[in-house]
């Protein structure tokens, strides 16, 4: 954390790209039509806050944001699997 | 030098999840757009948490990024396939262009609904089971 490369403004772009993958995926959940297409867009759109709060453990200097990160991405796979289930479930 | 390389699999991961949410955004089915969306957070993501993980560099926030990737890496592709069978078999409209369907010799009954979404109007709920 020396570094004076990952400080400050740098990070801050690439959490600029991240918000707007994020809302990328917010307008395919708005648009899409199937239920299907709003879990992939949650998806997207989860995955890409997971990706923020790995940059923010950078960011913020404390590494819980990192356990933050990997207990996320176990409930973002969980919420994904019962949303295939809510969708297999609502068309069978 | 260890900055660099961080800095580097940062921006690499920031820009295939912008690629992820472009394809979300624009591919024209719901299976094309699934495919953009496992490939592109399973490896943005990853990349993302390697950068962090190289950029911080004591070995706890190593292993634990480490575990990340590996579970990342193990559940991305399987939510990918969980949630295109469950469109398919929803009898989501492939895109026009599709040129192989090798599921459907499985699932005949699910293709012929496929009208049953493109017109939600007429009453869609009433024809379930």
């Amino acid at each position: 954390m020396t570094t004076t490369l990952l400080d400050g403004p740098v990070i801050d772009l690439a959490l600029l790209g991240l918000a707007l993958a994020f809302l990328l995926g917010m307008l395919r959940g708005v648009l899409g039509p199937l239920v299907a297409d709003r879990a992939i867009a949650a998806d997207v759109c989860f995955f890409s806050v997971v990706a923020s709060f790995a940059l923010l453990a950078l960011r913020s200097g404390s590494e819980a944001f990192i356990d933050v990160v990997l207990i996320a991405s176990l409930l973002g796979f969980l919420a994904t699997v019962a949303l295939a289930a809510l969708v297999t479930a609502r068309s069978a | 030098m260890r900055a660099v390389v961080a800095a580097v699999l940062m921006f690499a991961g920031v820009l295939v999840m912008l690629i992820a949410g472009i394809g979300v955004l624009r591919m024209p089915d719901t299976l094309t757009r699934s495919s953009a969306a496992t490939k592109g957070t399973g490896l943005g993501a990853g990349m993302i948490l390697l950068g962090v993980g190289i950029a911080i560099g004591t070995p706890n926030a190593l292993i634990k990024v480490a575990l990340a990737i590996a579970l990342q890496i193990a559940s991305a592709p399987l939510a990918g396939h969980l949630i295109g069978r469950a469109a398919y078999r929803s009898g989501a409209p492939l895109w026009e262009g599709t040129v192989i369907d090798d599921y459907r010799r499985f699932y005949p009954y699910e293709r012929q609904r496929m009208a049953w979404h493109r017109d939600a109007a007429e009453g869609a709920s009433s024809d379930r089971g």
